[in-house]
């Protein structure tokens, strides 16, 4: 296949920023879509130009290191699958394909397509555990029965991956499926309860604090979540946060 | 310099216990006083980091991810070993330490891994308490599977992500920590050199991957918790940034490199379609529980399968050579991974693979889909004989339990692996050799410390499905706190460790040099040209098979390798900013070194064990004929190669190895 890329380059996190045109030929549907990218930064550093940073790193879609904004959709056109898990096939000869950085005031750019997304660390520090110390003299892990449904709704919120898609695709950048995500893992284990009022109350205002939008409720997150995490999240976190708040 | 290995006096069984009874401890007080850094935030790391921190140790710990959530153990997908014996079937500390050492082929230590088992079932009940959502059965406990080299079901698992759950867990611990100021926390800063002040690890230089900036950091320890060398192969199933270049700049600093040659070829892998390919995709051991592998027996269909002209789903089970249920009747599907993976290699080389490039086998659902189906059917009063309906429940099954693995094999190979079998192909997994630690975990240089997959210690030649995830968090949240705070007792009066010294300026000086070095060479190929070229020797001499002729071309090939690197690499953009290929030529660099030294260690080793098959080391004769053969009389010892100015001077020392509670025999699995 042959293609025209469009690519976001931007010096550092002063620099303005523009898309660039790179065609580049030969790519075969079975590389993916980061493979292809390696493909042309060989090529850039063979004729003495500098290659474009991305971040990267499992190559499996499970680090949650890579992004990109593909074509107006973070990780790109395929559903349920992260940018390196994305394969040329889903794209034609002679295609035009723009590529992006994630783009939110609370992830600033650091280099061409990589953004800063500590702000999601720092959300978690503020209350995404459960304090138990590390001793390992806890009970007996078969004393604390869950009950199969919440034990796998539970672990359906807890595979996000911290990609940032949801935020990169929302109109108002906002973090609710991410911060929802920990807080509906912790909210439907038992071993969550004891602390759920303070976490929700904290992570949200650290959430605010890192300048993430409000939640409208129009479900881009959830269509472009590589893991499928699914609204209800917001929904759970929300009615925690209104039980948190008369609690008070 | 002798090796000892600390191991405890005492009967087995009380020889942790003993030693915990007994080692110096630091008062709440003083620990305010004492740093302790930590490389890599994995399960290892990850879980060391959280628990120094948590007893009051100051914490400074090191990614070069943009986020310790990001560490390689993530993809981990499986599952995780305990003796907790909760399915009744016979398992105990004991059962689990005896599988791991036979697993092992018999070269581990013995008192290193009685302790892993020993401590393996607080790692379950740690981890329910923070939260790790953990399969459960409908009555509300955990679930249980099986994996590869044991007879009983001892894996908890989280779908296909127990890695990924297990490292949020202790992530989550971390944040906690962090949160209240006690862990310092350094993402995109990769580790380049450690310092030795009177002898003792005091810090460590690192690189600001953003910035360009180098950093001096001091502290009373080091502990490097930073993942194995299975990169040295250019296509493995790591993460593209796991390197050796923590362990390597420590073992060229006076730490010992033990076994570098074990290497896990898993086999279940993903094959190769491409030269463009840059990694590999595991499919997870747990597939094989219902999985049964297979090639055609018949060459004709070999020939139609591969020309597309016969749909492997077309062709009859008597046309079927399951091989491992034939060869290892007793283990089947679940043979250990080294077995598994050359069986594989020898039907391929026979001319039974099945896709293109002939290095492929199936690994069929069929069977699996049909027998839960049927069982879903009963347990729901339904026609167990309707053919539809059963499939269509066997499928659900199926989902539930793989369905992310499945996900992510269609994604690449563009197949329904529900319709039809998956191809698979053995490919670099995992390193069991890493640095030589004692049976505190510290290395050869007194204060420097190291866990999880980058030490050697726990898995012998082989290691066992589940059990890497089991030993990164026993070392980090059971082993470590402990054996750590016997050696730290002595440094309540040292005050902190100023970065304003001699040693110091040397280290830094010799990372800005080798910088400069590769940003100025303005050579003719890229880092990825060298790194490809090195990983196509390593697998075709110092791969899966390896013999005496291969190893020493290697050697040779290998060395001219580097001597081209260092003239010829080039490396675009300056130190101060961010820039990948800079990072990627100082790890690659560093493979150039230990690819020489892992040859050269498969070279001594003559004999054949776990993962290192040696072709000149084969049964010839008898029940076992074609199976690897060990040599205890001559090779019974770990191999510590301590550095001398080049991997081809290193000099080796010998860890012998006493099996006084597993008797020492042939690794059966028939």
């Amino acid at each position: 296949m042959n293609l025209t890329l469009k690519i976001w380059r931007q010096k550092n996190a002063n620099d303005k920023g523009k898309l660039v045109d790179y065609p580049v030929s030969d790519i075969s549907p079975d590389m993916s879509f980061l493979e292809m990218l390696d493909v042309l930064n060989e090529d850039l550093i063979n004729k003495g130009e500098e290659p474009i940073a991305f971040d990267h790193d499992c190559r499996e879609g499970i680090c949650g290191m890579c992004s990109l904004y593909i074509n107006g959709e973070a990780h790109g056109p395929d559903r349920g699958v992260t940018t390196c898990q994305l394969h040329m096939r889903m794209f034609k000869d002679g295609d035009t394909i723009f590529i992006e950085p994630f783009r939110a005031a609370a992830f600033p750019v650091i280099k061409d397509l990589i953004v800063d997304r500590t702000s999601f660390d720092r959300i978690q520090h503020a209350g995404g555990f459960i304090s138990v110390n590390t001793s390992g003299n806890t009970i007996d892990a078969n004393a604390i029965p869950v009950n199969k449904h919440d034990a796998d709704t539970a672990f359906d919120a807890a595979t996000c991956i911290g990609c940032g898609a949801c935020v990169a695709s929302c109109k108002n950048s906002s973090a609710m499926l991410f911060v929802s995500a920990k807080v509906s893992q912790f909210a439907l284990l038992p071993q969550g309860q004891v602390e759920a009022t303070d976490r929700v109350l904290n992570m949200v205002k650290q959430m605010d604090e890192e300048g993430f939008g409000n939640c409208t409720n129009t479900g881009a997150c959830e269509v472009e979540c590589p893991k499928g995490i699914s609204l209800e999240s917001i929904a759970r976190m929300n009615r925690e946060y209104l039980k948190a708040s008369l609690k008070g | 310099m002798a090796l000892d290995s600390k191991i405890p006096e005492g009967p087995i069984a009380d020889k942790w216990t003993n030693y915990k009874n007994n080692i110096n401890l630091v008062n709440p007080a003083n620990k305010r006083n004492i740093d302790v850094i930590v490389v890599g935030t994995g399960l290892a790391g990850g879980s060391a980091a959280a628990t120094l921190a948590e007893l009051g140790y100051n914490v400074k710990a090191f990614c070069f991810q943009d986020s310790p959530r990001r560490a390689h153990s993530i993809a981990a997908q499986g599952g995780i070993n305990a003796a907790k014996n909760y399915q009744g079937d016979g398992d105990s500390t004991y059962r689990l330490f005896y599988d791991t050492v036979k697993g092992g082929d018999y070269r581990s230590r013995e008192a290193n891994v009685y302790r892993l088992a020993e401590v393996s079932a607080n790692i379950i009940d740690q981890c329910v308490a923070q939260g790790v959502p953990f399969a459960r059965e409908y009555g509300g406990y955990l679930d249980n599977r099986s994996f590869g080299g044991v007879l009983v079901s001892r894996t908890f698992y989280a779908a296909g992500q127990t890695g990924q759950q297990l490292l949020l867990g202790a992530y989550s611990a971390m944040n906690r920590q962090i949160g209240r100021g006690k862990i310092k926390m350094y993402n995109r800063h990769e580790m380049l050199d450690v310092v030795i002040i009177d002898g003792k690890a005091r810090g460590i230089i690192t690189r600001n991957l953003i910035t360009g900036e180098i950093d001096r950091h001091s502290a009373h320890a080091v502990v490097l918790g930073t993942g194995g060398y299975g990169n040295v192969f250019f296509l493995s199933t790591n993460a593209m940034g796991s390197n050796v270049t923590a362990a390597w700049k420590a073992h060229k600093r006076g730490a010992y490199f033990a076994n570098p040659c074990y290497t896990q070829i898993h086999p279940t892998c993903i094959p190769v379609s491409g030269d463009h390919q840059s990694k590999l995709t595991l499919m997870s051991e747990s597939l094989r529980n219902d999985g049964r592998i297979w090639v055609p027996k018949r060459k004709e269909d070999v020939e139609a399968v591969r020309s597309g002209k016969l749909k492997p789903v077309d062709i009859p089970a008597e046309n079927r050579d399951y091989y491992l249920e034939r060869r290892y009747p007793a283990f089947g599907n679940l043979v250990p991974r080294d077995v598994a993976s050359r069986a594989a290699k020898e039907r391929c080389d026979a001319g039974f693979g099945v896709n293109a490039t002939g290095e492929a086998v199936f690994l069929d659902f069929a069977s699996a889909i049909e027998r839960y189906g049927k069982e879903q059917a009963t347990v729901r009063h339904l026609d167990a004989n309707d053919t539809a309906l059963v499939t269509k429940l066997g499928k659900e099954v199926v989902k539930n339990k793989y369905g992310n693995l499945f996900q992510m094999y269609e994604k690449i190979v563009d197949q329904n692996p529900y319709e039809t079998p998956m191809m698979i192909y053995p490919a670099v997994h995992y390193t069991m050799g890493g640095l030589w630690v004692d049976y505190n975990l510290m290395t050869t240089v007194p204060g420097l410390y190291c866990i999880g997959e980058a030490n050697f210690s726990d898995h012998g030649a082989n290691r066992l499905g589940a059990s890497a995830l089991m030993q990164g968090l026993a070392d980090g949240y059971f082993v470590l706190p402990y054996t750590i705070g016997d050696y730290l007792a002595n440094d309540i009066r040292t005050g902190e460790i100023s970065t304003d010294s001699k040693e110091f300026e040397q280290v830094e000086k010799d990372v800005r040099d080798r910088i400069d070095h590769l940003i100025n060479n303005n050579g003719k190929h890229t880092v990825d040209h060298f790194h490809k070229k090195l990983g196509k020797i390593m697998w075709n001499k110092v791969g899966m098979a390896r013999n005496v002729q291969g190893l020493t071309e290697a050697l040779q090939e290998i060395k001219e390798l580097r001597e081209e690197f260092w003239k010829d690499v080039r490396v675009p953009g300056t130190n101060d900013e961010f820039n990948d290929e800079l990072a990627k030529a100082g790890r690659v660099a560093d493979y150039l070194e230990l690819g020489e030294l892992f040859a050269k260690d498969a070279l001594h080793r003559e004999e054949s064990c776990g993962g290192h098959f040696r072709e000149d080391a084969v049964e010839e004769s008898g029940e076992q004929k074609g199976e690897a053969k060990r040599d205890d009389e001559n090779f019974a010892y770990v191999a510590a190669w301590e550095y001398k100015g080049d991997p081809s001077a290193a000099v080796l020392h010998k860890e012998d190895l006493e099996f006084k509670d597993i008797e020492l025999k042939q690794r059966s699995y028939k």
